[in-house]
């Protein structure tokens, strides 16, 4: 069961919800956030071990290659380019898809592989905790995305905390999903992004519930669309400046009980509501 | 004179800042190019001027008439996107080597959008900015477009760029080519690794670049940190912005924090901006 | 002899595109025959890597230099490794660059300028 945690706007919240929820469910957590990770910061993982991830790139065989120019045409991404006299690839904009090995007609190309970032992976007594991290500079998360999701546990719970925004790589990693938890805050920038959000796991057709951090009971700013489109609501995080000093300083909320309290009532919420 | 606001985190304060620098130098153009969650002109009921359609990528079609369900094209995919002729417009990167190795020649190429761009006018300049199609491949292509489409009316004046989170390509778009990127950070740990990977990228670009400290008194330990850091590494650090209640009202009014008289975060802001103008941007 | 010029209009009185990738067009002038074509930079309408695109376009027309003024990493690279000189312009007319190049008063470009905007 995999469980995603996103929301449309950064900063509203998913790492301390996806921290929290996984000490308490005793469930795997999964950092997506391979541009910026931040879960290991709070769950102190131990044992990591590491493995670096690859992409295919071609190699051009320089000996036979006629420089008839037939990869250079059929890349839609411009990785290669016919200088005087030898096909060059520019690797960052290469989307290894392989275009030009097929379309090589004397078979010159042949695939290679670089590194563009690593998986980490440690363990917090039972739980597994793994995180993608991005090599800075490189523009191309999605095959780490696409190797850190492979393969996890199926009988166990995994809860996956997604990047901000909601393209492709927030797509990569509902396309593992079962459920999804959105994280919004009452602002008027946190409601139009939630839109955002809202519109993709529809789209996906993936079950999601919500939760609201920095409650404030008297902030109605997200009734009415709540409301309208029939949200179903998890749980609620109030506006405390005490849970930002825990948080600046990489600590878990739930060794207080007051949020230990918070966070098992979502966590039957979600239970109850999704599964 | 190109000045991006970035963080590497989210909900850092990018925007509040971004916009209060843009009200405060008169006639500057706004580019909201954090397009997958654009809060930017949220503050803005301007005028939507010019509309325009944009494509960034395309997706394979396949003519059912002709395709025989061979299912090369299955095998051939690197994206898992194409399935007895069936196209998950999603997945696909729209590379074409299905094309290549479709026996029937039943498949083609066709655009997707990627998003509406508008430039929206508002009483103190221009604001540019897109619609993006929901789960839309092709972010760092729009924001390079969106800033080749402002580039005319910021020849003289200042263009401020509301970036968005991360370190990847929608980032690597907005930061290259600026005469200075500014980097908003807060004084959590996250916030301070987030801030160490996004300011590699920028020395990775080899742009210049600030930091300010939005909410430095929430932990003055970890702000003491960031100080520290920058102080080591030569990056000019021009503010220190306190936790101010003052703007989420800001926000939810929709009214930039520097209207807000009586608030300390825009006090901080302008004597940022100030110094910002002054001593680095020398505009 | 052919140099090309990144070009903001289709005549020899144009001023020069700053921008290479990006630029609107290139004139090609053929410094033996005093005579010049105009190409569209087809790099303008490419969705990623213009600068890779329009290097392109100015290698397969065969030229001997290029005058523009911001060339980023990948064309560098690239009209580097096909022998291709470049040479810095300044916002003034293709006219005056193309004496200034007879006159041997250009600068040669030996490092590549700052990647102007990328994406995917």
């Amino acid at each position: 069961m995999n469980i995603a945690v996103l929301s449309g706007k950064g900063g509203t919240g998913k790492t301390t919800i996806s921290t929290n929820l996984a000490l308490l469910l005793k469930a795997n957590y999964i950092d997506c956030d391979v541009e910026e990770p931040n879960g290991f910061i709070f769950l102190k993982p131990e044992y990591i071990t590491k493995q670096y991830v690859e992409v295919e790139i071609p190699e051009i065989d320089e000996e036979n290659c006629t420089l008839c120019g037939r990869c250079v045409e059929i890349c839609k991404f411009n990785a290669l380019a016919k200088a005087k006299d030898k096909i060059i690839l520019f690797d960052k904009l290469c989307h290894s898809c392989g275009a030009c090995i097929l379309a090589c007609p004397i078979d010159a190309i042949k695939f290679t592989k670089r590194t563009i970032g690593v998986i980490e992976q440690g363990k917090k007594g039972e739980i597994l905790l793994k995180r993608g991290l991005l090599n800075i500079g490189e523009p191309i998360s999605v095959p780490i995305l696409k190797e850190l999701l492979k393969d996890l546990p199926e009988e166990e719970i995994n809860l996956l905390d997604s990047p901000p925004g909601t393209s492709c790589n927030v797509v990569n990693v509902l396309n593992y999903a079962d459920i999804a938890i959105l994280v919004t805050e009452p602002t008027a920038f946190g409601l139009h992004d939630l839109k955002m959000a809202v519109e993709l796991v529809k789209r996906l057709n993936i079950p999601f519930g919500l939760i609201i951090n920095k409650y404030d009971e008297n902030n109605l700013y997200l009734k009415e669309y709540i409301e309208e489109e029939g949200i179903k609501i998890v749980g609620y995080l109030p506006y405390k400046k005490e849970i930002a000093e825990a948080y600046s300083k990489g600590k878990i909320l739930i060794e207080e009980k007051e949020y230990k309290d918070a966070f098992k009532n979502i966590a039957n919420n979600i239970k109850e509501v999704l599964l | 004179m190109r000045l991006a606001v970035i963080s590497g985190k989210g909900g850092t304060g990018k925007t509040t800042i971004a916009t209060s620098i843009a009200e405060l130098e008169n006639g500057s153009v706004r580019i909201d190019a954090d397009v997958e969650a654009s809060n930017m002109y949220l503050y803005y009921t301007g005028k939507d001027m010019d509309k325009e359609y944009f494509s960034a990528s395309q997706v394979a079609y396949v003519d059912l008439s002709l395709c025989n369900q061979c299912g090369i094209c299955n095998e051939i995919c690197k994206f898992d996107a194409i399935d007895l002729g069936k196209v998950n417009e999603l997945k696909c990167e729209g590379c074409g080597a299905c094309i290549i190795s479709c026996p029937e020649k039943a498949i083609t190429l066709v655009e997707e959008k990627t998003a509406d761009i508008y430039r929206t006018e508002i009483p103190n300049g221009n604001i540019f900015r897109a619609k993006m199609e929901i789960g839309a491949d092709g972010s760092g292509l729009l924001i390079s477009h969106l800033r080749e489409k402002a580039e005319e009316y910021g020849k003289n004046t200042l263009t401020i760029l509301d970036g968005s989170p991360g370190i990847g390509c929608p980032v690597i778009a907005s930061i290259t080519g600026n005469h200075w990127v500014l980097i908003v950070t807060e004084p959590t740990k996250s916030g301070f690794e987030d801030f160490l990977r996004v300011y590699e990228l920028t020395k990775h670009f080899n742009i210049p670049a600030m930091v300010c400290i939005n909410k430095y008194d929430i932990n003055e330990e970890v702000t003491a940190e960031i100080e520290d850091y920058c102080k080591k590494n030569n990056i000019p650090l021009v503010g220190k912005i306190p936790f101010d209640e003052t703007i989420v009202q800001s926000i939810n009014e929709l009214k930039p924090i520097i209207y807000y008289e009586n608030s300390k975060a825009n006090q901080a802001i302008r004597n940022m901006w100030k110094k910002m103008k002054e001593d680095y941007l020398k505009i | 002899m052919k140099i090309a010029l990144s070009s903001s209009g289709k005549d020899l009185n144009s001023y020069l595109d700053l921008r290479f990738g990006r630029c609107e067009y290139f004139i090609i002038y053929d410094l033996e025959k005093e005579k010049f074509k105009v190409l569209e930079n087809k790099g303008k309408y490419s969705s990623g890597g213009a600068g890779i695109t329009s290097a392109q376009q100015l290698i397969d027309e065969s030229v001997d230099g290029v005058i523009s003024n911001n060339i980023g990493p990948n064309a560098y690279e690239l009209l580097n490794s096909s022998g291709i000189k470049m040479y810095k312009g300044k916002n003034i007319s293709c006219k005056l660059l193309i004496e200034s190049f007879k006159a041997n008063e250009l600068e040669e470009i030996k490092e590549a300028g700052p990647s102007q905007k990328g994406g995917h």
